[in-house]
């Protein structure tokens, strides 16, 4: 019962993470209706910020995760104005490409700056760990980290988004573009907001990752990014409730596997679980339907 | 009757050029000119190309985007590579690679079957995901598999090669995440080339069928053919399945090219999907001969460029965003256009000018 608990919790915390990625996967989904396939990536430079500041530097904490989340956020709205603007109005096929090409590239960039060889990582959170039921669970600092940021982050979006002008307009471009447009909404501003609120997540998911589990590589951002993505598909893309849930149970499910059945399977069943969902409920399970038209 | 004769005669130059492409190659590994980095790499060239072929039949023909071709390659792989152990040494060589292509493509054809019944219910960037979830699925099934055989028949497990209870003579074959060893290397140029000549012969002529038209229709407006009486789910899966024997015959080539298999997320995960992916949308969706030259193209240009050591890929990213820029920017499209309406209208002001003068003189005389 207890290894049970303590797998759960573990779970819980892996889901928190995922749903932090796959609420920025979410929102630009909605909002530019693109598979941003770089948004590993960006978790992995997140990783790699903060590794520098605390590890080589010598920074505080705080000030790597400061730096980590600056960063991310001029590369996302760098990206998005390099690479993805001009395709506005291309085939999404075009986009999903030039989104792999930019993966490929901080990929690429992150082997040539800091070789091949993965780097261990010193977990930045602080917070000492709590035992529950005398003693026989142990719930570690991070864990509490991730799920406290994931709840302060859920929170502090949608009332960002239900409450600020800048939310409204976000939700309005993603309802209908030209219409936004006419309503006098700066739609390539709000794109760009969107991709920087993305980004900014994907650099503390970048941090809370490779706190929990210390390696840091080019390819750190690829998996937890892919698996965020199926989490923000199986809670229907551009559902920001839609991506916790979606996050929560893709973790849960990924470590109970792991624990009970097979650590090398344990990513089949988790593919395999989003298939079933989406047999059942094609648009994920908070997804929109979408009627269509001749 | 014209457009007919149009198809064929560009058919004919597609053939042409994998012909002449082959008897070069050909040519330069007889006469030794060909540097053994460039002959390792004909057999990977020939499944590539089939993997883009057959990829842009799903993907430009029927319109649906799949992110897990690769899992039929290694559909293909192993269940060829299994087929070649069990009848290592029993039977001619020829034989045994085309049994094994069949096998191979039948297994393809199989899984893209089982896995299209779900799949193709589902629409767009959903059917993007569930494509690269089965591929990674099929990748990570495999990696657990355990099989072996002795006098009792096959044995079969998920957790690891002691718990097959093999008897003393007994054989593993597929030894989890080591996979199989000890494949035959038969597969060569020539083979390679008669199997890109054989899946060009399918697809474009699917493509100029009533079937393929049907399914190039319910690409451009599923509700309009839908109305006039096409099944949409036929003809979709149709497409899949072909697409899924043709990855699973290069799948065949693969394994027979090696002399271990085992499937890695380098040779049979989403990146391999998503290379194939690009060869097709760089060739030009729907261009069956673009896929072929940009497989060409993308697959021995990283080898050439190997003398850039690390900046290789990096390179390879940019010069990848700067193409899908150029190429499907709206602003690039249109300046584009007005450039070449330029340079005509200049060729026309020549015209007329030369005219102009002609006449001119003309007149003096």
């Amino acid at each position: 019962m207890s290894s049970f608990l303590s797998y759960l919790i573990n779970g819980i915390s892996l889901g928190s993470v995922y749903a932090i990625i796959a609420l920025g996967y979410t929102m630009v989904y909605g909002i530019a209706k693109m598979l941003n396939f770089a948004h590993g990536d960006v978790i992995m430079v997140g990783g790699y910020t903060v590794f520098i500041c605390t590890s080589m530097l010598g920074l505080p904490p705080v000030v790597g995760i400061l730096a980590a989340v600056v960063i991310c956020t001029v590369l996302g709205v760098l990206i998005e104005r390099i690479a993805y603007k001009p395709l506005r109005g291309a085939s999404s096929l075009s986009v999903l490409i030039t989104a792999i090409g930019v993966s490929y590239f901080l990929q690429n960039a992150a082997l040539l700056l800091f070789g091949a060889d993965t780097k261990s990582f010193q977990s930045v959170i602080s917070i000492p760990s709590i035992t529950l039921m005398n003693g026989e669970v142990n719930v570690s600092g991070v864990t509490i980290a991730t799920v406290v940021s994931c709840a302060v982050i859920l929170i502090g979006l949608t009332t960002f988004i239900n409450r600020t002008k800048t939310g409204q307009a976000m939700l309005a471009v993603s309802e209908d573009k030209g219409a936004a447009t006419l309503m006098g909404i700066n739609v390539n501003r709000t794109i760009a907001i969107t991709f920087a609120i993305g980004s900014a997540l994907a650099a503390i998911a970048g941090v809370l990752l490779c706190s929990a589990y210390p390696v840091l590589s080019s390819t750190t951002g690829a998996m937890p990014g892919i698996k965020a993505f199926t989490a923000a598909v199986f809670g229907g893309i551009g559902s920001i409730p839609g991506a916790l849930i979606g996050g929560l149970v893709m973790g849960v499910i990924e470590n109970l596997s792991k624990a009970y059945i097979s650590s090398q399977l344990s990513d089949a069943i988790v593919f395999a679980v989003l298939i079933v969902v989406l047999l059942v409920k094609p648009t994920g399970l908070m997804g929109k339907q979408i009627q269509e038209k001749v | 009757m014209n457009m007919k004769s149009k198809a064929f005669r560009t058919n004919a130059v597609t053939y042409a050029i994998v012909i002449a492409f082959y008897l070069i190659c050909h040519g330069l590994i007889m006469s030794g000119n060909m540097s053994s980095l460039m002959k390792g790499l004909m057999v990977p060239l020939c499944y590539y190309v089939i993997l883009a072929v057959s990829l842009n039949l799903v993907v430009g023909i029927s319109g649906e985007l799949s992110l897990g071709h690769a899992g039929f390659m290694c559909i293909g792989a192993y269940s060829s590579a299994i087929f070649a152990v069990l009848v290592d040494g029993k039977m001619p060589e020829l034989l045994e690679l085309v049994l094994a292509l069949i096998i191979g493509a039948g297994f393809g054809a199989l899984f893209g079957f089982l896995i299209g019944i779900p799949v193709l219910r589902l629409r767009g960037d959903y059917l993007a995901i569930v494509t690269l979830a089965f591929g990674e699925i099929i990748k990570n099934v495999v990696n657990a598999v355990y099989l072996g055989i002795d006098e009792n028949g096959l044995h079969f497990s998920m957790k690891d090669s002691l718990s097959l209870g093999l008897s003393e003579n007994g054989d593993t074959i597929i030894n989890g995440a080591q996979g199989i060893s000890g494949l035959p290397r038969t597969a060569n140029l020539t083979v390679g080339v008669v199997l890109v000549l054989i899946t060009l012969f399918i697809v474009l002529n699917l493509i100029h069928s009533r079937q393929g038209r049907a399914i190039m229709a319910i690409r451009d407006n599923r509700i309009a053919a839908e109305s006039v009486g096409l099944s949409v789910s036929k003809y979709k899966m149709m497409a899949f399945v072909i697409s899924a024997a043709l990855a699973g015959m290069a799948g065949v080539l693969y394994s027979h090219n090696l002399s271990a298999l085992q499937a890695t997320s380098k040779n049979f995960g989403y990146n391999q999907s998503i290379m194939i992916l690009v060869f097709v949308v760089l060739g030009g969706i729907g261009n069956i001969r673009g896929s072929i030259i940009a497989a060409v193209i993308l697959t021995v240009l990283p080898e050439k460029l190997r003398f850039l050591s690390d900046y290789r890929m990096l390179i390879y990213a940019i010069v990848l965003i700067s193409l899908m820029l150029f190429n499907s920017a709206p602003k690039s499209i249109a300046w584009r256009k007005m450039m070449s309406e330029r340079i005509r209208m200049k060729k026309e002001e020549n015209r007329t000018g030369a005219a102009g003068d002609k006449d001119g003189s003309g007149e003096e005389a």
